[in-house]
């Protein structure tokens, strides 16, 4: 009998997730808004601009680490390149903020500054259409989907996977990185995009359109959380999970991996690209470094930290980390690289599921009934540790 | 034979015989006149007379300190006057002394002039200077000038040079036989230079002579050819010197890879630490051991690999150890490890990157033909890097932890089975692959920036080594070193450094679709979980 798909999407969730998800959208979409606008600044509970900023800025992080989470959680996957699926998005977009910025640059030209700068005369082919809103949008989409599409296609057909995956993701991102670098690449090489005015003709700078901002992000956070869940919950769900168990049984059973996890892998590529797009008008600059290695590897601690293999715990790793880096890098700067070292460290070898995994360990009376899913399995007592290790050495003939 | 010696003997002769002689006055007076023109005639004139007054009266106008007083030309340093002709200290300075004014022509002629007189020497290595110098600007002044050191010339080095630079000159000389023996000699020339200088031959207009056109048409195949094969192994030699780094980097990544299945991230921080070790051990002798301060490489080198194998071993048995079986959370907390030694380095050393000196005995290079130079610090590290492989090997091969090192990377299991102590095997290798990486540190503190974020650029192409040759393969790690090396260097000929890094990463990522295990994949079966 097959369950109605509302039904299905409904009881994918316990009743206190849902309740969960109304309070974070009521405090998102009212709560926030009303304490920005309308609260005088004298007021404990006035929010200022810079802390609607940073908050949009870390739920587009939330949302990357939930991308991640599905694909490294949910499918044993290491990706070491989300940094280049949310650079993309972000550049994405942010042709079409530099479109709109129009004859208001420094040169008074209506060419983004840099191409003036270069002494070019015309936009290059693949900024055609990029003053249109919906065009942007199709671009963030479509260039990291096709872009994951391809290189998952290969990758996972010829079945890398373990660290060899991880670190071919990590050299396509820091191929991307180099090229992007290049100012004839036609993308602003070493400054990259910045000096935004307008998004559809309204003021960038204007607190509606930071709330408005904001407001968006938390809602592709809660859809990407829907999402996620609902999938996670699927059959589609399953058999990714035992994909990342045992990919050779799946496979014996009669399952082509290549699929589920091809789709999961450009999901979790379109997520980030979204989220890439949204960062990028709240915190007005987007350069190549964001497609440094380190901030590929620090997307997969967020999800570390909060707890890979459910779906809040990565919201919660993002905001923890991030607040942290915040706080640390205003007050104690060089201890942060120290910080986040070991943090690193501690959390792979104390707290491997998470502060989600320590929160059931310390309150777990009733144990599995509302686990999302079954705990990524670290390994089977009776299985030798020689086949881990094969397993590591990654590529099978 | 006997008329060659004679005829040096005469030159000398002149030479010396002219030496004793006071200068003739009249040839000075040159200089008394208003028309730079003519004191430029002077300055060749007195370097065609070379002898010691003649090269005092050149320094003197170089220094400014040249005048003209009383009708006669004077060499004045502010206090008296020496007459410049004869030598003679003046009694009186006169009243109407004035300094001559020395333009850049003059300057350039004066160098020249003295440059000339350098070609008499009895020094050959000042006289080679001389000449190299010459030969880029022969003119109808100096022309005759190296024709007579050519005829007197011994040294077979110095001979060369002078006969390409007459040659040069004589390439627009007015006989065509002239011209035709110059086009000739001028095809042993490697320098691009004269291709410039024969290009213009090419023309019928300019060169009459058919014979000479054909000559000067050999001459620039001749040296097209010669450059084209200097410029080939110039870029053979900097692919090797890349690969050699490379291989460095990836040998100790290598063994810990093949026996341990951990990436270990921070591979690229412990060559961060050989290297900084190598900058301690040269500030230990730049401040105890002033006078031995070349040879603090030699004693850097096993400093580095110990430094950096103790804290290879602080790694493994502090956090790595932990995480065998789970490869992705040991990425992730190398990586954490990483960033602490970045941290540490930055407190200890501070941000900027810090000096580190070649020796004395590392720095110039053998030249080869045109502007290819073989620098001596890379030649170092080649042999440098073969000499770490052939350490490796014998290790490897040769000894008992090699042995043991060998079964655990093949079956872990296995090996633990027939009683290999596994836990030690793997601490050891840790070490020796830390250790390794110091080393690399050390010969990478002689060519590139040593900094606290150096590490980070080399763990990519490291691993890539390692991927493209096979895990656990010395052989593989070597042919893939070389090979990325080369065809990067060769794709940066046409592309640019930063399309070929990019083509190099396209190219293994669709290698590793093709050949999954590396060039050189173990033998065996394999299954995975």
């Amino acid at each position: 009998m097959r369950t109605p798909l509302t039904i299905r999407f409904l009881t994918s969730m316990p009743r206190k997730g849902w309740l969960a998800l109304a309070i974070f959208a009521l405090v998102a979409w009212v709560g926030v808004p009303m304490a920005h606008l309308m609260l005088p600044e004298s007021s404990p509970f006035s929010v200022s601009a810079y802390t609607v900023t940073l908050m949009g800025k870390i739920l587009c992080y939330a949302v990357v680490a939930v991308a991640m989470d599905l694909i490294w959680g949910y499918a044993g996957i290491l990706s070491l390149g989300h940094g280049l699926f949310f650079a993309l998005g972000g550049y994405g977009f942010g042709m079409y903020l530099m479109r709109q910025i129009g004859t208001d640059g420094s040169y008074g030209v209506n060419l983004p500054d840099f191409m003036v700068f270069l002494d070019w005369k015309e936009l290059p082919w693949f900024w055609v259409g990029s003053d249109s809103f919906l065009w942007a949008l199709v671009l963030v989409v479509a260039v990291p989907g096709a872009l994951a599409f391809i290189f998952g296609y290969f990758a996972f057909r010829s079945r890398i996977k373990g660290v060899y995956f991880s670190i071919i993701t990590q050299a396509l991102t820091y191929a991307a990185m180099l090229l992007f670098f290049r100012n004839e690449t036609g993308f602003g090489g070493n400054n990259g995009f910045t000096d935004f005015k307008r998004i559809l003709g309204y003021d960038i700078t204007s607190p509606e359109m930071r709330l408005t901002l904001f407001g968006l992000s938390a809602a592709l956070l809660m859809f990407v959380l829907l999402l996620g869940r609902y999938l996670v919950t699927s059959k589609f769900g399953r058999v990714l999970a035992a994909i990342r168990d045992a990919e050779s049984r799946v496979m014996f059973i009669g399952y082509q991996p290549l699929w589920y996890k091809l789709f999961i892998w450009t999901l979790s590529a379109v997520l980030c690209a979204l989220a890439g797009a949204l960062y990028v008008p709240q915190v007005g600059i987007i350069n190549p470094s964001e497609m440094s290695a380190a901030n590929s590897i620090e997307i997969a601690i967020w999800v570390a930290v909060g707890g890979r293999g459910t779906l809040v715990g990565p919201v919660i790793g993002a905001f923890i980390v991030n607040l942290a880096k915040s706080f640390f890098t205003v007050e104690f700067p060089e201890y942060w690289l120290f910080f986040l070292g070991f943090l690193f460290i501690g959390v792979t070898l104390f707290l491997p599921d998470g502060v989600v995994g320590l929160w059931r360990k310390l309150f777990a009376r009733k144990p599995a009934t509302e686990t999302e899913s079954p705990p990524p399995v670290q390994k089977p007592a009776a299985v030798p540790e020689k086949d881990e290790h094969l397993a590591a050495k990654g590529a099978a003939a | 034979m006997r008329s060659l010696i004679t005829s040096v003997l005469l030159g000398l002769c002149c030479l010396f015989g002219s030496a004793h002689a006071a200068l003739d006055p009249a040839v000075l007076q040159g200089f008394a006149s208003e028309d730079f023109g003519e004191r430029l005639a002077v300055i060749g004139q007195l370097g065609q007379i070379g002898d010691e007054d003649a090269r005092r009266v050149l320094e003197a106008l170089e220094n400014d300190s040249l005048a003209i007083g009383g009708g006669k030309v004077l060499i004045y340093d502010g206090e008296k006057a020496i007459d410049a002709a004869s030598g003679v200290a003046l009694e009186a300075v006169p009243e109407d002394i004035d300094t001559l004014t020395v333009n850049n022509r003059m300057r350039t002629a004066i160098e020249a002039a003295k440059a000339g007189m350098a070609l008499f020497s009895t020094d050959p290595t000042v006289r080679l200077t001389a000449a190299t110098r010459l030969r880029d600007g022969v003119d109808a002044t100096t022309l005759p000038l190296l024709e007579k050191a050519l005829a007197s010339e011994q040294d077979a080095a110095v001979h060369e040079v002078l006969t390409l630079a007459v040659s040069r000159g004589n390439l627009g000389s007015g006989e065509a036989a002239k011209r035709l023996s110059a086009a000739i000699a001028l095809a042993d020339s490697g320098d691009p230079s004269v291709l410039a200088l024969l290009e213009p031959r090419l023309d019928a207009s300019v060169e009459p002579d058919a014979a000479v056109r054909a000559a000067v048409a050999d001459a620039i195949r001749s040296i097209e050819r010669r450059l084209a094969v200097a410029g080939a192994i110039g870029t053979v030699f900097t692919g090797l010197s890349l690969g050699s780094i490379l291989l460095l980097a990836a040998l100790g990544l290598a063994i810990t890879y093949g026996v341990m299945g951990v990436i270990n991230m921070a591979h690229g921080e412990l060559l961060m630490v050989g290297a900084y070790a190598t900058y301690v051990i040269q500030g230990l002798f730049q401040k105890y051991l002033p006078g031995m301060v070349d040879g603090y490489l030699l004693a850097a080198i096993p400093v580095s690999f110990l430094v950096a194998a103790l804290v290879g071993v602080l790694m493994e048995r502090t956090v790595i150890r932990f995480l065998y079986g789970r490869p992705l959370e040991s990425l992730l907390a190398t990586w954490g490890l990483s960033l602490v030694l970045i941290q540490t380095a930055r407190t200890l050393f501070g941000p900027q990157n810090v000096q580190v000196d070649n020796p004395s005995w590392m720095s110039g290079g053998i030249a080869l033909l045109g502007d290819t130079v073989l620098p001596w610090n890379r030649v170092v590290i080649i042999g440098f890097a073969a000499f770490v492989l052939v350490l490796i090997w014998l290790m490897m091969q040769k000894t008992r932890l090699g042995m043991f090192v060998r079964a655990v990377t093949q079956n872990r299991s296995m090996a633990g089975c027939v009683g290999v102590p596994t836990a030690r095997v793997d601490t050891l290798a840790f070490a020796i692959g830390a250790g390794v990486a110091g080393l690399g540190g050390c010969a990478l503190s002689q060519i590139a920036n040593v900094g606290p974020a150096m590490g980070q650029g080399y763990i990519v192409d490291a691993f890539m080594v390692v991927v493209v040759g096979g895990v656990g393969q010395l052989a593989g790690a070597v042919w893939a070193a070389m090979g990325l090396g080369l065809i990067a260097k060769f794709l940066e000929g046409w592309t640019g450094a930063v399309v070929a890094k990019i083509v190099v990463l396209v190219f293994i990522i669709v290698f590793i679709q093709k050949r999954p295990q590396g060039l050189f994949a173990l033998k065996g079966r394999f299954v995975e979980s």
